[in-house]
Formats: structure tokens, sequence, C-alpha cells
């Protein structure tokens, strides 16, 4: 079966890769660009550990198609960071513990900075709900949703 | 499987109506993707109608009437300044799908082709009255919601039609709506009863009522006998009853993983209640 | 083991110092096991048996193999061929059987072939052409069905000893202990309570399932990575599976993305290894979800009857209980656990406990967070709470009157050492949580829970470096944050920053043999060999300096990280730092390091208590979690924000248990919700702050303290959240989970 040519752009840098039209995004992410931050928890959409944001909006890798990216911006936990600089999330995810065994951790990340783009001073609610969508089976999300709230506060200080 | 992504309906008609095999329309893609990762079905022809001009306007007509592409997400909708201020219970319905991941893909056309009885858009789009375009190898025709499913899995489409545009009717005066889903955790679920109203009133009497249950039998219901319980009350406690008797009567539920015949049937019926105070606050500008 | 070493006082300890493997964890860059590739490698993929119970007739695997991208096919016969070393007997017969059905398959999801090819979507479509024909067999998936006379039977033969003469032969090993006279403990009572409760199975539901890359040539020399909770015993199955030397085969953990006992054995690993050996290159094998669910332990189910005696007064006067957990096609399923640890809180005069572990035709269950406590504490502490509500007594202060205590004799047996229930019932007590009014509606539960925690085999390495850091070596991966707490320790005893000691969590090529990261034991049992290697390297460091002094080496202390004659010598010299020290190490005798190898015994047991508030929805039986807080005996904290984060996860899976997830099997024998969309774990907005309280009494088997805290926070919450449903909703619920549909029909009932 012909494969299909993608090119588009991961993190600010252009990419190409060849699919086959089965293959996801995350598949492609995955074992075609070796960015393997974004994990398959479910590959149905339940769990978000494979979270990206897809021209600025979060999706689920896992339900996008590979030929689907050909001409969008993506963004992966790869990017977060810049350069030696943790994104104040990042930071504050390890100094709150809220992490244990670590691998939903690149998707609650992803989701958690798209709310605070979108949101700088969610409530404890709406930092719930924004992440019901990325299942944790380590931490009882405490540590999480403390992480998030103390990091919206930090970024409004600093605004 | 081929992957096609064409520029107009016309295009996608065509493709559809000479392909072989399972032919599957790709808009979000959280059905088709679960279905395909999950090998139940794997299409032959997959078909990305996201390329065609318009498919994400949200537009708004001289008449107080929406049009929404094919494409436009839960996201795009929950976003809009003035829809889900018209019609809360439609955009409400459709944001109760999945995570925001999935509102970021999910589409409600999507959601009405799947054919699944739980679509939690689709008992809204009911209630509304929400007609859609679909186009196919012979034009243009416009159909209500509720005739495009026609049990689980299936819908009312030839091969190579499919929907094109969905219309939600002018709000108008001092109408309002509602959805409300039970499910067992607060997100994440599908719903196990699912209950849509809409309502105008005069004063404090209802004048028009639209019911519709989804999860409760092979395809979405439009209930009259629910909206007769609600014409012409001020929605008093013999009218909620009534309500809920009619909208448990109407049930013609499974026992599944999900919930049971019994737990379906009751459950209806308080969800019913439920809907219809919010809608007739809405429709008296007492909430938003 | 001499404890003289015991501390008090500390620097390091109980500092929350941000974790070692944190940076690699928030980039994306941590490797897990499905994010690792090898050249040439191949991608594996496993047919599953549709079937609850069919005899295998024949597999015809040529299709398969005539497939241009398949590089090997592997069934059964493709482990029977391999010379097996003096027998594959027990448990590793049962797993080779588990990994690659044999006559039967056993459970829907059972692997019956597998197969390697140069892509994911190859393999996966190379699986649609073996053809299997099957010999569709009844089935049974209920515990107390497959205990019934009539019951299908699952595997003649399988029972041990313990199972008494008559029982079916579903019915695999039996237990029963306990002390005194229970019916004359029952005569005493005022009031006696029995009654009958079911839980369904649930899975570990680790978001990482599970994944390895595994190399075999024939030269029988191999290479694994995998996520597991313990690699050593992955390479002992893995060798007596392929019929390798254990030497031979090398295996590294990956980080691993959550176990909960659940990645304690193999599943995957062996078929790779099988493919890798015919196909003569690198094979990855990862599951999906459903392959997750359908194929991987879940918990046992249980079917139990409780009976207890109580006077006016609170005292308990005698307890009794038998506990059937339904364990999946295979011997294992923990009834002697939970029927030992079901009334483990409670000093009894007269108890008596039954376990039965039952085959039926499900998967093999593993074990899951204090492997069958969860469900005993269930029954146990439902019938006391209603015990106290019928008799108008404070639950609190009924435990605390029938509470264990130091000497107390066990109702499984031994005598308590010191323990530290009294004190967590006590922190109950005190807490603002016990004493907060309650909304209509709302109702509140207690419970108190119990687990062993477990020592294992353990080895530690620790190597000092020239410029005086540190490498420590552990052999037990970090699950939750274990490096972090293992470099506190070493810190704490070499007296170096924490910041300057590296900890790898070694392969089994580099360090002795490690138990699993299981039973709570990793902070306890690494932790001390930790200590101890750490402790083995200051002698060595105390043995250079007082060589350079010339006095003897019984003469130099070792304090706050340098080397400090004492006694007669006191103030003679200069401290000697550790960095000094290592620095001439290469002249004054070369490299230091320290080692400890022990299976310590002194884990010390643990106990939780938890309060719970519910508020449940009359009209739909839907139940919300408003107010938890955990309160358990840790020992001694090490790094206290990851004990907090292991109560709150197992608050956060026991309100799982107690709620909404559950194994659904099919009139077919088919498991109906193998995606998390239908198999409910809980999801960020259904749960609240999750409060803990942090109770020390120090276990005397630890120098520090430690007593593991992975495991006893899921064994009260099943009971306490059933106890704050039951009274929110004023029916005892008896049945997990209390989905919405049991608690509705249980309302109509009670209406």
């Amino acid at each position: 079966m012909t494969k299909h040519h993608v090119t588009t752009t991961v993190n600010g840098d252009t990419v190409e890769y060849l699919c086959d039209a089965r293959e996801t995004l995350l598949d492609c992410l995955r074992d075609k660009l070796n960015l393997t931050g974004a994990k398959e928890g479910c590959g149905t959409g339940d769990c978000g550990a494979c979270s990206v944001t897809l021209d600025g909006r979060l999706v689920c890798s896992c339900l996008v198609l590979g030929v689907e990216a050909e001409g969008k911006q993506i963004e992966t936990i790869e990017g977060m960071a810049q350069g030696e600089t943790l994104h104040p999330l990042q930071r504050k995810f390890i100094e709150h513990a809220a992490l244990q065994c670590g691998v939903c951790t690149p998707g609650v990340l992803v989701a958690a900075k798209a709310l605070l783009e979108k949101n700088p001073d969610p409530t404890e609610e709406e930092a719930r709900y924004w992440l019901a969508g990325n299942l944790c089976r380590c931490t009882g999300y405490d540590k999480i949703i403390r992480a998030v709230l103390d990091t919206a506060a930090e970024l409004r200080e600093a605004s | 499987m081929q992957y096609h992504r064409p520029a107009s309906f016309a295009e996608a008609s065509d493709l559809a109506a000479h392909a072989t095999g399972i032919t599957r329309f790709l808009a979000g893609g959280t059905d088709v993707l679960v279905q395909l990762r999950s090998e139940i079905v794997t299409p032959d022809t997959l078909i990305d109608i996201k390329a065609i001009d318009g498919v994400r306007d949200i537009t708004r007509h001289a008449d107080g009437s929406w049009t929404l592409g094919v494409a436009v997400t839960g996201a795009e909708m929950s976003e809009h300044p003035q829809l889900g201020r018209e019609w809360p219970g439609v955009v409400e319905a459709m944001d109760l799908i999945g995570s925001t991941q999935i509102q970021g893909r999910a589409t409600p056309v999507g959601n009405l082709c799947n054919g699944s009885p739980a679509a939690d858009s689709v008992p809204a789009m009911v209630a509304a009255g929400v007609m859609a375009t679909v186009t196919g190898p012979n034009g243009d025709r416009v159909v209500a919601v509720e005739d495009i499913p026609t049990g689980p899995g299936k819908t009312s489409l030839a091969q190579g039609e499919l929907i094109s545009a969905l219309h939600i009717p002018a709000r108008g005066a001092n109408g309002g709506d509602a959805y409300l889903r039970f499910i067992p955790r607060t997100e994440m679920d599908i719903a196990v009863v699912g209950v849509g109203v809409n309502l105008r009133v005069d004063g404090d009497t209802i004048t028009e009522a639209r019911v519709a249950l989804g999860a409760v039998a092979p395809t979405v219901l439009l209930v009259e006998d629910c909206a007769r319980a609600l014409i012409g009350t001020t929605l008093d406690d013999a009218a909620l009853a009534a309500l809920a008797a009619s909208a448990s009567a109407a049930c013609k539920p499974i026992d599944d993983k999900r919930g049971t015949i019994e737990f379906r049937t009751e459950v209806a019926g308080v969800l019913a209640k439920r809907a219809a105070k919010i809608a007739y606050a809405r429709a008296k500008g007492e909430t938003a | 083991m001499a404890l003289d070493d015991r501390k008090s006082h500390f620097t390091f300890v109980g500092t929350r110092p941000n974790r070692p493997d944190g940076l690699d964890k928030v980039t994306g860059r941590a490797r897990f096991g499905a994010d690792v590739t090898a050249p040439g490698m191949l991608f594996g993929a496993i047919l599953r048996s549709p079937h609850a119970h069919a005899r295998i007739v024949r597999i015809d695997t040529s299709k398969a193999e005539a497939h241009r991208d398949v590089k090997a096919v592997v069934t059964r016969a493709d482990f029977a061929d391999v010379p097996f070393k003096p027998g594959l007997e027990g448990e590793f017969w049962n797993v080779l059987e588990n990994v690659m059905a044999g006559e039967k398959a056993l459970y829907d999801g059972h692997a019956v072939a597998a197969v390697a090819a140069s892509s994911a979507l190859a393999a996966r479509d190379a699986l649609k052409l073996i053809e299997v024909e099957y010999e569709v067999l009844p089935h049974v998936t209920d515990v107390d069905k497959a205990m019934a006379p009539d019951a299908p039977v699952i595997r003649e033969g399988a029972a041990d000893y313990s199972v008494p003469e008559g029982m079916h032969p579903n019915v695999v090993r039996y237990h029963e202990s306990g002390h005194g006279d229970v019916e004359a403990g029952f005569a005493e009572a005022d009031l006696v309570i029995e009654d009958h409760f079911v839980t369904e199975a649930t899975h570990q539901g680790y978001i990482e399932p599970h994944a390895c890359l595994a190399s075999l040539g024939a030269d029988g020399k191999g290479e694994l990575w995998c996520c597991t909770q313990g690699h050593w015993i992955v390479q002992k199955t893995c060798a007596a599976l392929l019929g390798i030397e254990t030497a031979q085969l090398r295996v590294t953990a990956s980080e691993i993305g959550g176990g909960f006992g659940g990645k304690t054995t193999v599943f995957i690993e062996p078929v790779a290894l099988a493919l890798s050996r015919k196909a003569n290159r690198p094979v990855k094998i990862v599951m999906s979800r459903s392959e997750v669910l359908r194929a991987t332990g879940p918990t046992a189910s249980a079917s139990m009857d409780v009976k207890i005696g109580m006077k006016k007064d609170g005292t308990i006067t005698a307890a009794q209980g038998v506990f059937r957990l339904q364990g999946g096609a295979f011997p294992g399923a923990p009834g002697d656990m939970t029927a030992m640890c079901a009334f483990a809180p409670y000093n009894l005069t007269n108890v008596r406990q039954v376990g039965y572990d039952v085959m039926s035709n499900r998967p093999k269950q593993a074990a899951y967070r204090a492997p069958g406590a969860p469900m005993g504490a269930f029954a146990v502490e439902s019938v006391i709470d209603e015990l106290c509500k019928k008799l108008g007594l404070d639950p609190v202060e009924v435990r605390l009157k029938n509470a264990v205590r130091e000497g107390t004799k066990a109702s499984y047996g031994p005598t308590y050492d010191r323990i530290g229930l009294v004190e967590t019932l006590e922190a109950a007590k005190a807490h603002p949580h016990y004493s907060a009014p309650l909304k209509p509606g709302q109702g509140r539960g207690v419970a108190c829970g119990f687990w062993f925690n477990h020592g294992g085999e353990t080895s530690v390495s620790l190597a000092l470096s020239e410029d005086g850091s540190a490498q420590l070596m552990v052999g037990t991966p970090d699950i939750g944050g274990s490096r972090a707490s293992m470099a506190l320790m070493a810190a704490e005893v070499l007296g170096i920053p924490y910041e300057n000691i590296r900890v790898t969590i070694a392969d089994t090529a580099t360090l002795g043999y490690n138990d699993v990261s299981h039973g709570s034991r990793v902070t306890y049992a690494s932790g001390l060999a930790t200590i101890k290697a750490a402790q083995h390297a200051v002698e060595k460091l105390c043995e250079r300096a007082a060589a350079k002094w010339g006095i003897p080496v019984d003469a130099v202390k070792w304090e706050n990280g340098c080397a400090v004659p004492s006694g007669p010598n006191a103030g003679d010299f200069d401290p000697l730092p550790l960095a000094e020290i290592t620095a001439d190490m290469g002249r004054t005798g070369g490299p230091i390091s320290g080692h400890f190898e022990a299976t310590p015994e002194g884990a010390g047991v643990s106990f939780g208590t938890h309060i719970v508030d519910a508020e449940v929805d009359p009209e739909t039986g839907k139940t919300s979690i408003t107010r938890y807080t955990v309160i358990q005996d840790a020992g001694k904290a090490i790094h206290p924000a990851y004990v907090e984060g292991q109560f709150q996860g197992g608050a956060a899976q026991g309100i799982g248990w107690a709620l909404n997830e559950e194994y659904i099997y099919g009139e077919d024998g088919r498991l109906q919700n193998p995606v998390f969309l239908d198999y409910r774990i809980p999801v960020a907005s259904d749960l609240p702050m999750i409060d803990t309280v942090i109770v020390e009494v120090p276990n005397p088997g630890h120098p520090f303290g430690v007593r593991g805290v992975g495991e006893t926070g899921i064994v009260p919450p099943l009971a306490a959240i059933a106890n704050a449903v039951s009274n929110a909703a004023g029916v005892r619920m008896r049945q997990l989970p209390m989905s919405p549909p049991r608690i509705l029909a249980a309302l109509k009932g009670n209406g």
C-alpha cells in the first residue's frame, strides 16, 4: 500500500515522514520522529497520555491520523521547556511531587499548559474538569491539582 | 485503507458513491479512529471532509437561525460568544462528550452519524429541531436529525450521501433548552440516560415543548407524550410527575454494562424533570 | 540484625527535596517500556482467544508465515521444544501456560500464538492470517458458581495438599486459622451480626501498558528491556521458560509507568524472547489497553461471610469469616491473605478465619496493592459499623477499645511488636474531619486496615568517586520516588549533600539478586540495605583516616561527612572530609565502595484509619466523595511528600474499587469492558483533595524506623466508603462496586 508523505511542524521544526493512512499521529511522533514523550496509554482517547496541541488545540494524538498532520503546527512535551529553563508547570510538578511513576506526566503537563493559556486563574473545579481526560493512577490527583493552581498563581504574579 | 481529502462535498459524495467495501467519513475522528484502533471497523475508504471550504464555520443568519459546518468541534461551539446564549442545551450537550482533548476534535455531525443511541448531542439537537442537509449523488436534501440514525451504528444515509451542514432554528422569544445525562463518574463516560428539553413559554405557561431521550432505546426518541405533559402547564408538580411518567413509559432500554432496564427507566423520568426545570427557567429568562 | 544504630535525629531524612529523576519525567525524556528501539528491530503481536474456555484443536500459522513482512511466528510448541532443565513445574509452569496457551484456552484473551513482523501494522495484520480451530467448552467466571458441584473443571489436579476432601477441583488452596472458641464468644455477645459480602475484580490500572524489547540468539545469550516491578524475577522466569541459563539473560528495567503489583510477573517478555530467537532479530512487543485488561492480572473477586459478636460496651467477643476468592484460571488468589488480614486490627479472644483460592475462566490474578486485604476489610469493617449503629456506639471508640497494641496476639498468630494502630485511631478522633458537621444527604464512614509489609531479598552497592560524590546502585525499580528516599538515607549516613548522590536502578548484570518492588518493601528493605552499604563505605573511610593519622580505627568517628578523631585522640587532628579521603583513595588502598546483601525480616506491620464523607443522590443512586482523610503509620517518613502520595493514591484506587470499577463478564464469558471508557477509574473531577496525616511509630526492624507505606492505604477505603454510603443512603451496601444502579435498587428495596 502506498504511504503518504507528510510535511508538518513539530515544536517549531519542519519535519517530514512517510506513513500508512492507518497510523496515528502518536505512532508517527513516537516511531518516525523519535518523540517518545507522548505515551499510548489506551489508544482510544480515554487516558490523555498522548496529549499534544494541534494548531493550538489540545487533542489526543492517538485520535489524529498521521496523515492529517500535513501543514499543521504541533506542540509536544519535548517543546515545553525553553532551552535549559523548564516551563513553570514542569518546575512546580517536581516541587510539589505531583508525579509518582511519571508516565501520565507529559500528557498532564501539555493539557495543563493549554488550560493556563486559556484560563490564567482556574478554580480547583475548573482545573479538575479540564484535566478529567488525563488519567493518573498513582497520585489521586491531589498534588497535580495543587501544582497546577500554584503555577497559575505564580504566573499571575509574574505578569 | 485509502485516504482521501476532497475539496468539495460533491467530490466527497462522488468518492463515496464509487468506493467499494467499507467507507467512512472523517471529521473529528473520535469514533472512527477508536473503531480503527480497536479493529472494530477498518474502512477500505476514508474520506476526510475537513479540507472542504466552510466546514469550520458557525454562521448566524439574519432570521436568527444557525448553520454549523460539519467539522465544527465541541470546543468551537462552547467558545462561540452567542451560540451558547441562544442554545445552551445544544452547546452543553456537545460539551459533555469526552474530555477537553475530545472536545478539540469531536463534531456534532460525527456524533449523529456514529449512530449511537447514547450520543449526547443528539437528544439536545432533536429537542431543538435541528435539521441536516444531506448531499448525495442526486443533490441535496434536508432532513430532521432524528431521521438520520436508524439503529445502533446505522443511519438512513445511502451510499454516496453525507451530511454537509446542520441547521439550528432561530431561538425566538421566550424559549429555553437544556440537556442532562446520567453517567456514573463526573466525566469521560457514555450516557446511561440522556434527556434534552426545549420549551417556549408565554408568561408562566409552556406553549411549545420538545423532549428527546437518549440511551433508552435503539435510537434517540422524540417523545410526544412528554411534550403533551408540559404544554399548557406552568411546570407544576403535577406536570413534572406526568413528564417523568411519560419519559419512563417511553423507555425501551436494555440491560448492559452501563446500566439496567430498571435504572434507565427510573432515571429517565428523574432527568426529564430536572432538565425541564432548567429549560423552563431559561425560557423565562431567569437563568442563562 | 544489629539495630544499635537506631537514629532519631535527622539532617536529610524527613525533608522534601526534588526527586533525582524529576527533570527527565517532566520533559518527556524518561524512557519507559515502549520508548526504546534497537537496530533491526521487529514488532511483535499476540493472537488471543475469543473464548472463555476452549480446547485448541488446531493452529495453522502457514498463511501468516508466508506474509512477506512476517519474520517469525510462535505458538506453545516453540516453548515446549525447549529442553527444559529439570522439569518446568509449579509457578513456572503456570506462568508458561498463562503467557502461551497449551491444550486449552482458559479465558477470554488467553494468548495462543504470536508473530514478529517488520512493522506494528504488519504484525497486527498477520495475526488475522492465523487460523485457530477451537472446541468451545463450558465456562464459569463467578466464584460461587465455580465452587458448585456442577461447575466446569478448569484443570484437574491443580489443588494442593491444603484442600479438604470433597471440595470441587476448582478449589485449589485452603487456609484456616484462628484461636479461642468462637461459639462460646458469640454466646457472650449482646448482639451478633452475620452478613454476606461480594466484591468484583478490579484491575491495577497502571497507565503504561506492558512493553518490552527482547533480543535472544542461538548462543543462549539474551538482552531484555521491560517495564517491570522486578527484573530479577523476570530474568529467572524468562530463563526457565526459554530454557537458557539465568545469568546469560541480562534484564534492564525501564522506567515503569505504574505497577501496583500487576508488573510482578511476566506476560509478553518470554514471547518476545521466543520470537527474537526464531527471527534472530530484536523484537518489541507493546500491549494495547484491551490486552492489558483482558490478559494481565486483575485482582481477585470475592464472596465472603462475616459474623461478629459484640457486647453493649463495644467489646468484640468473637469473630469469624469465610473468604472465597476467585483468581482466574490458575492457583494464586490470595484467600489466605484475606483471611489473615481481615481481623488483624482487633484484639480478639475468639477468632476463626477460612480462605479459599478458587479457579475460574478469567485471567490469572496478579497482586494488587495489599493483595486480598481490602476485600476482607470491606466485609469486617461493614459488620463492625452495623454493630456500632445498632448498639449506638461511636465507631472510632469501638475500634479503639478493641484495637491491637504491642504484645497483642494477632488474629493470624504472631504477637505484635511495636505498632501504630491506636495512634492512627487517636489521630482520627482528634482530626477536625471527624467532628465536622455533615450536610443533608451525606454520610460519614470510618474503617481501619492492616497489611503485613515485606522484606525480601535485597542487594545494594554504593561507590564513592574521587570528587566525593557517590553513586548508589539499587535493584528495586523506582515506582513512585524511591530514588529520592534512597538518596536521602545515603546522604544521612555519609553526611554529604543529597544532590551529590546519583541513584541508579542497576540491571541484573551489575548487581546481585533483588526481589520485586512489592510488599511495600522498597523504602524498608532497599532503604535498610542502602543505609548498611553506606555504613560499610563509612567504615572504610574511617580506616583510611585512621591509617593517615596513625591511630586505631576504633578511635575514629564519622560525623557530618567527616572522619573525626575520638576518645583519647579527640581534637588531635582536624576533621577529614569525605572528599579529601576519596581524593587520595587510589593511593591509599584503592576504590572505596560499600555493599549490603540480605533478606531483612523486620518489615514491621502497618495500620491505617480512613475517614470519608459521601453524598448520595437519592433519585439516581449516584455517589460523590466530598471529603477524605487518610491516617496511616509510616514508621518514619523519609520523603514525606511521596509518603503522602502513596496514601492519596491508595485512597483514590480504593474509591474507584468501591464505586465504579469492575470486571463485567457477559453470558459468553467474554470481558465486556476492556477499555478505559467502560473500565471506569476515577478521573480528576471525581475526587476531592485527599487529606493525609502521617503517624510515625518507629519500626524497630529498620535503622531509621521505616515501615512500608505503599499498600496499607488501599485496605480501609472500600469499607470506609461503604460505611459512608450506607450511612448517607440509609441502606447497607454489601456488594462492590456501589454503582448507581445497585444503590438505586437498594434504595427502592428499602423504600
